[in-house]
């Protein structure tokens, strides 16, 4: 700490560089480990099995249904998270963390309380939710929707308010000012925010079962299709496995360059106006 | 200092890259059962023993009873689905006794080698139950009553014991003249889920999400009595589920475990199992 920091900023850097290494592998390790167990020609065939095809046909649809709503009606609750100042702000930003830091099972029996066939809510709709492919997708977005509004509100809180009050001034009403100021400006935080949302979505397992049971094609997802094959048919277990990592890792990498452009884009504008030729 | 830390760093790595990398990525979760003769580790007062989830009051029980009788010694338990346990004893999990839901799962384990005596011991039998909440709403007094159009039925699946004895369970009922021919085929469409083990089968029943379920008997306990209406299944029809026990081979404390299996065997034991609503073997 009191060398002087010209002395040896290269070697600091290279032990630094050494001490990442035992993390990034306790994480690769048992990744790589998946690879291994599965030969190529297994992987196909077990993704012949019909079930194992309506597991991941279920995931994406309803892990992009969740994503959808969550946009729809969480982006609302992202503006007014933006404001640290508003009245009840900390509240309503604990609660919507809660999600987020309870175990996924206790999301799962309190979706049964609320829209079970007896639950708070559930007692009045007349319909059954549980064991529905509607359950899936609410227990997904009940999970996973806090990831985008946080996101997404840290996103809006940072525009300048003076652009929205100007925008404002000149005529423009709140829904002009969302959408022409708000939403290009914080898109940024909604993009990576959603995308994060939906991987989560994706990997749903413990609400889904408690609330949605399980039912091949109707309510099992990949993740619980994964669990269940565990004790059944390890390669199907395996082969799931697999598409969910190479999958995660495709959309992650590509959601990072696409926002590493759109980070230097306005960067470079700025730092040469004089190139417009 | 540096070079300390910088050793230390370096020891850390090639830890990491000769130790655990070969091992964990060429033998990844191994299922295949492997039997290799290991050095036994001292014999203790303490007895592992591996039971099946429909276990878990009776043995607690029955622990109890054998520590009470059995002045210093500790009987430690560990409940899951006898499957799960199965996969744990066939990778050299720690234990003494293994009790399971099904004869399958323990023939597995003995046709691997690793239990003392490789014969089936049955301890106590078991029946199905066809549960429904205590307000029925889809008013079911009977088997057939299952096939009725819009009966949500939650069922095990067959990766657990009891949704083999399910399934059989529905074998019977297709085999039965009493039955019109496409009764098994109206039940298994009004079945909504196939739930992972025989206590969330229940909990569906009890929070009334289920209009009907098939659980053990044995999971008809005094505390969910009260929320529940058990319709009877013939006994020509019910299917019996046999619970074996096995002292795992390569326990240090045979003689502690077999007088364990022999107190479970026991008149004693046998009150004790029978108070949980097991039926003793045949």
């Amino acid at each position: 700490m009191s060398v002087p920091r010209s002395r040896s900023p290269l070697r600091a850097g290279w032990a630094w560089q050494l001490l990442t290494l035992p993390m990034l592998l306790f994480i690769l390790i048992p990744l790589t480990a998946l690879f291994t167990r599965a030969a190529p020609r297994e992987i196909i065939a077990t993704l012949n099995q019909t079930q194992v095809r309506q597991a991941v046909g279920l995931s994406l649809v309803t892990s992009l249904i969740s994503a959808a709503v969550t946009l729809a009606l969480g982006t609302p609750l992202a503006y007014f998270l933006s404001r640290p100042g508003r009245r009840l702000y900390r509240l309503v930003d604990t609660i919507v963390d809660l999600p987020t830091v309870l175990p996924p099972s206790v999301a799962g029996v309190a979706l049964l309380l609320a829209f079970g066939r007896q639950g708070l809510i559930g007692r009045f709709l007349g319909v059954q939710i549980p064991f529905t492919t509607l359950a899936v997708i609410i227990a997904q977005t009940f999970v996973a929707a806090p990831l985008y509004i946080k996101a997404a509100a840290v996103g809006f809180s940072a525009i300048d308010p003076e652009l929205q009050q100007a925008a404002a001034l000149d005529g423009a009403s709140p829904w002009q000012v969302f959408r022409h100021i708000s939403a290009p400006l914080a898109w940024m935080g909604l993009v990576s925010g959603l995308v994060m949302t939906w991987a989560r979505a994706l990997g749903e397992f413990g609400a889904t079962i408690l609330f949605a049971g399980n039912f091949p094609g109707r309510t099992q997802t990949m993740p619980l299709a994964i669990y269940i094959g565990f004790e059944v048919d390890l390669n199907e277990a395996v082969t799931l496995s697999l598409i969910l990592v190479v999958f995660s890792f495709i959309v992650l990498i590509l959601l990072k360059s696409f926002l590493q452009r759109g980070i230097q884009v306005p960067e470079r504008k700025i730092s040469t106006p004089s190139d417009l030729r | 200092m540096k070079k300390f830390v910088l050793l230390f760093l370096l020891g850390i790595m090639a830890a990491a890259a000769c130790g655990p990398l070969p091992t964990l990525t060429g033998a990844p979760v191994t299922l295949v059962p492997r039997v290799t003769p290991t050095q036994s580790p001292a014999p203790s007062n303490n007895l592992t023993v591996l039971a099946a989830s429909s276990l878990t009051e009776s043995f607690t029980a029955l622990g109890r009873a054998f520590e009470a009788a059995h002045p210093g010694v500790t009987v430690d338990l560990s409940f899951g689905g006898s499957q799960t346990l199965l996969t744990q004893l066939l990778n050299f999990a720690p234990a003494d006794i293994f009790a399971s839901a099904d004869t399958r799962t323990m023939q597995a384990l003995i046709d691997a080698g690793h239990t003392s005596s490789g014969k089936l011991t049955i301890f106590a039998r078991n029946q199905l139950a066809l549960v429904v909440p205590a307000a029925n709403p889809a008013g079911i007094a009977s088997l057939q009553d299952l096939a009725n159009p819009g009966v949500k039925l939650v069922i095990a699946g067959s990766s657990v014991p009891v949704g083999n004895y399910t399934l059989k369970l529905l074998d019977n009922i297709n085999n039965d003249a009493s039955f019109s021919s496409d009764t098994v085929k109206k039940i298994v469409q009004n079945v909504v889920s196939y739930e992972d083990n025989v206590k969330a089968v229940l909990a569906k029943v009890l929070l009334g999400e289920a209009d009907a379920g098939i659980v053990y008997a044995t999971d008809i306990t005094p505390e969910t009595r009260d929320s529940l209406k058990v319709i009877t299944i013939p006994a020509g029809l019910n299917v019996t589920a046999d619970y074996p026990i096995a002292v795992i081979a390569r326990s240090p404390n045979q003689d502690l475990a077999k007088s364990f299996v022999d107190f479970v065997l026991s008149a004693d034991g046998q009150a004790i199992l029978a108070g949980y609503g097991f039926l003793p073997p045949e």
